[in-house]
């Protein structure tokens, strides 16, 4: 070798090899990254942007700034109190009258200002086809008080002052039951007339008692099948991934069929003695956690039973064999090995559970509805997008705040499927 | 394993755990084992007793146009959303593996997420995005979403496979003058087909048994089989719907076999990779 230490080793064509390798690393990773890039950008478009649609949306306000852009800058010199002066009535005036013909732009606005004030509705289509007034035929403030009484409240102006800007919370704050007072403070709205609270307060703690009872049912099964010889406990996983892999609409029909008054189990019941007449089992509570724990289980029993499958049974043998009862033994040191799996599998069956919509929708009552149920509501029956789309950012937020634990916890590459 | 020198508490505390996970299996099985016989009994109605069998219900199924349309669309979207969520969750996942890059975990999380966000987020959203774009009501726009809620599960299988996937392989055939995609074809493929198979059927099953995103994106004409069903529970729960629950029970075994023959197929491929 006739190369000094320190000379650097060069490549055929004379370039350094570290300077070579670096290169082709950085070719290496931008391939890489060209081969997501596909996948990535198609996302981008079917899932992403939709959703982001859809965050957008629950801030939106377009309809009121939109029909009366001067109207609603004129009002800002408003004080509160009583009708606004001619000047800024005058304004809205013309803009209702310019208004008139664009049944569309009417509509919108007064869908909009109707779920400020339940019959702004009618009180606006009406003052719009009372236009135009005729400034000559005495103060506007006498004439708009003739076509509806309600225009010397100064509630409604208040709220037409409001529709100052393209955006508002007043979606988000109406899921999370936050009302506007007169004083334009905000306020939790009372017991009475809170909703949306007890929806999402419902929807935790039903997604709460179905990771509970699927650990609870999940954990021995798979701590029996895992001791179990493995031929056996092959055929046995069977039965556990058959209802996996079937229909969830199979699966409902059948719990509707098992539950209903004149079903299976009712019947078996009623045989063996134990009650005189059906007990109510299907379209309530019971029978929405019944299918969902049916549903879900296999998501906790799977990370469950990887977790167990990976620990020497000689541990429990040698904290028995050291004396331990095997109670204390199990719990000191086979449960704790077993944590990850079941934090994963809770964290994995609470975060399907909390957007959980079709098993409630048809095997609940009205009461049992979650919180995906009232995003689909508004979406469908009376089509307020805004509402649908706050509700549905709220549940987005919960669902991505433990998603993010989980891929930090338990890694996303590693959501188990069997 | 029961002791011969078990104390009766042991044994006592020994077969009431047996009986429990015994009843647990039950539980799990119970609905599917049920609504089977049912979808052959005569009766108009979905109880038990079964006083007589018959097949009307499977003749009401496969002649009714309303069931078969919506098989047909199902058997139109669920095979186009798994190829594109398989052809471009494969290659991504060779992509993930292949090299460390930066923002390479984020974009793992994000490519995962699908599988984690509300079914009725995605289905509003896309109805929101699509039908400005005239994609709603159309298949095009529900193959497209399908195959983005059945991106997750190639991802995940296909990086697992890999991981047990022996890089010199790609090396020895990139020495020996094969270029990145003719190895991709002849080395990697060939091996990790087993798992890009089982992620396709994953997807394939995401696909075909979504049932709300069709709610919001489809119209009449694209009802796929999951939403038929819906509507029928929802509105009165006839004996047709056992039989077309009887026809995807057998579709989710067949799934399920092949599945399990590949998983067999794949450990055995990795033994016989590391007895190399």
């Amino acid at each position: 070798m006739n190369m000094t230490a320190d000379a650097p080793l060069l490549a055929a064509d004379g370039v350094p090899l570290a300077v070579k390798l670096k290169r082709a690393e950085r070719r290496k990773k931008l391939r890489a990254a060209l081969l997501v890039a596909p996948l990535a950008v198609f996302l981008l478009a079917t899932f992403i942007l939709p959703i982001a649609l859809l965050l957008y949306r629950s801030v939106e306000n377009p309809e009121v700034p939109a029909m009366l852009p001067k109207t609603v800058s004129a009002l800002a010199g408003w004080q509160g109190q009583g009708l606004p002066d001619e000047a800024a009535l005058g304004v809205f005036v013309q803009e209702l009258t310019a208004a008139k013909d664009n049944k569309a732009m009417v509509g919108n606005a007064a869908k909009r200002l109707n779920m400020e004030i339940s019959g702004y509705r009618s009180l606006l289509t009406k003052t719009v086809r009372a236009m135009p007034l005729d400034p000559a035929a005495g103060p506007l403030r006498e004439q708009f008080v003739n076509i509806d009484e309600r225009w010397a409240e100064a509630d409604y102006w208040r709220v037409l002052r409001h529709q100052d800007s393209r955006y508002t919370g007043f979606y988000l704050q109406s899921s999370l039951d936050i009302k506007r007072g007169a004083d334009d403070s905000l306020h939790m709205a009372g017991d009475d007339e809170a909703i949306y609270l007890k929806i999402f307060g419902r929807t935790l703690w039903m997604s709460a008692v179905v990771t509970l009872f699927c650990f609870l049912l999940g954990y021995p099964l798979a701590y029996w099948l895992v001791n179990l010889p493995t031929r056996k406990s092959n055929l046995l996983m069977i039965v556990v991934l058959l209802p996996f892999w079937t229909s969830v609409l199979v699966r409902v029909a059948a719990w509707i069929v098992l539950l209903q008054n004149e079903g299976l189990i009712n019947g078996a019941l009623m045989a063996m003695g134990f009650v005189d007449s059906p007990v109510q089992l299907a379209f309530n509570r019971i029978g929405v956690y019944i299918a969902m724990v049916h549903i879900l289980l296999p998501f906790m029993i799977l990370p469950v039973f990887s977790v167990m499958k990976a620990i020497p049974p000689t541990y429990m043998r040698a904290a028995v064999s050291l004396g331990s009862h095997p109670i204390p033994a199990f719990w000191k040191v086979y449960f704790p090995q077993t944590v990850a799996g079941v934090g994963a599998g809770a964290l994995l069956v609470f975060i399907m559970s909390i957007g959980y919509y079709i098993t409630p929708a048809l095997l609940g009552g009205p009461d049992d509805q979650m919180v995906s149920y009232y995003v689909a509501f508004f979406t469908n029956n009376t089509v307020n997008w805004g509402m649908a789309a706050a509700l549905g950012s709220l549940l987005l937020i919960a669902t991505m705040a433990l998603y993010t634990l989980y891929a930090r916890i338990v890694g996303a590459n590693r959501l188990s499927l069997g | 394993m029961l002791q011969p020198y078990a104390t009766p508490l042991e044994k006592l505390w020994f077969y009431a755990f047996r009986l429990f996970c015994i009843g647990v299996l039950v539980f799990l099985i119970l609905p599917l084992l049920v609504i089977v016989p049912l979808s052959f009994s005569a009766d108009s109605f979905l109880m038990y007793p079964i006083h007589s069998f018959s097949l009307r219900w499977y003749e009401a199924f496969f002649t009714n146009s309303e069931w078969m349309d919506s098989l047909k669309n199902s058997m139109i979207v669920a095979p186009a959303a798994t190829l594109l969520a398989t052809v471009l969750g494969t290659v991504a996942a060779v992509g993930l593996t292949s090299a460390d890059f930066p923002g390479k975990s984020f974009m793992m999380t994000v490519l995962i997420s699908p599988m984690v966000v509300p079914v009725v987020i995605v289905g509003v959203g896309a109805y929101l995005f699509f039908a400005p774009l005239g994609l709603a009501n159309s298949y095009l726009g529900l193959v497209m979403v399908h195959a983005a809620l059945g991106v997750p599960f190639v991802v995940i299988t296909v990086s697992a496979t890999l991981r047990g996937f022996n890089p010199n392989l790609v090396r020895a055939s990139a020495s020996l003058g094969g270029n990145p995609v003719y190895t991709f074809f002849r080395v990697t493929l060939p091996l990790i087909a087993p798992g890009v198979i089982s992620g396709g059927l994953f997807a394939f099953a995401a696909s075909f048994d979504e049932v709300v995103v069709t709610l919001f994106l489809a119209g009449p004409e694209q009802t796929t089989l999951p939403r038929q069903m819906f509507a029928g529970i929802k509105e009165n729960i006839s004996p047709t719907i056992a039989a077309a629950a009887t026809v995807l029970i057998l579709f989710s075994i067949v799934l399920l076999l092949t599945l399990e023959w590949l998983r067999g197929r794949s450990e055995k491929m990795r033994t016989a990779a590391s007895a190399a």
